[in-house]
């Protein structure tokens, strides 16, 4: 399944080819959109972009775990995680252009 | 926060900068990754986090109603995992 990676290299170039600012300011720029981003989920905010999906920030009690090598048990904390819903129009165009028939 | 918001706050921090190109820059963003992902690509930022996609093969489901065995097809679904840098951030930055 995995092809190529693309990176923060290849979204900035599409910015600068897009928008026809400098190279150096486009980068910048998409750093800015991962940073506001960011900024809002820290705050425990939800981030929805539509026809993409949105990222939300979900709580997670404490537990016991145990760790499975030596059997031995450890509390894990409460903590924030982060999870992302795809948009249905995202899900439809991967799943067209990679499943059969799909 | 909705991508118009984001859009306002980028142009807020930016005001040298026409809105138009701001909405071109948040959208021409995701945008690439969306297509990435239709090639099957992985996106990778670091710190933030890596976008994939994962194939759900195809297999016998059971309506829950009827009971009745139906043949679900294979399945692509696009997958997030979140950076350690900003698994840290949500865990050390308390927002409430």
């Amino acid at each position: 399944m995995q092809g190529n990676t693309v990176t923060r290299a290849q979204l900035s170039e599409a910015v600068y080819q897009e928008v026809g600012l400098s190279r150096n300011e486009s980068a910048q720029l998409v750093e800015a959109v991962l940073d506001e981003i960011v900024d809002s989920l820290v705050e425990g905010e939800t981030v929805k972009i539509s026809s993409f999906g949105s990222f939300v920030v979900r709580h997670k009690g404490g537990r016991m775990g145990r760790n499975p090598k030596t059997g031995e048990e450890v509390p894990i904390s409460p903590r924030r995680v982060l999870v992302f819903r795809p948009s249905h129009v995202l899900k439809d165009q991967v799943d067209q252009s990679l499943s059969q028939g799909g | 926060m909705i991508k118009s918001e984001l859009i306002q706050r980028l142009a807020e921090a930016n005001p040298h900068l026409y809105q138009r190109d701001v909405e071109r820059i948040v959208s021409t963003v995701f945008e690439e990754i969306g297509a990435a992902l239709q090639r099957g690509d992985r996106v990778e930022l670091r710190g933030f986090g890596a976008f994939s996609v994962k194939r759900r093969p195809a297999r016998i489901g059971r309506n829950p109603r009827t009971g009745e065995q139906v043949q679900v097809a294979e399945k692509h679904v696009p997958f997030f995992k979140s950076g350690k840098e900003l698994r840290e951030r949500l865990n050390t930055e308390d927002g409430e």
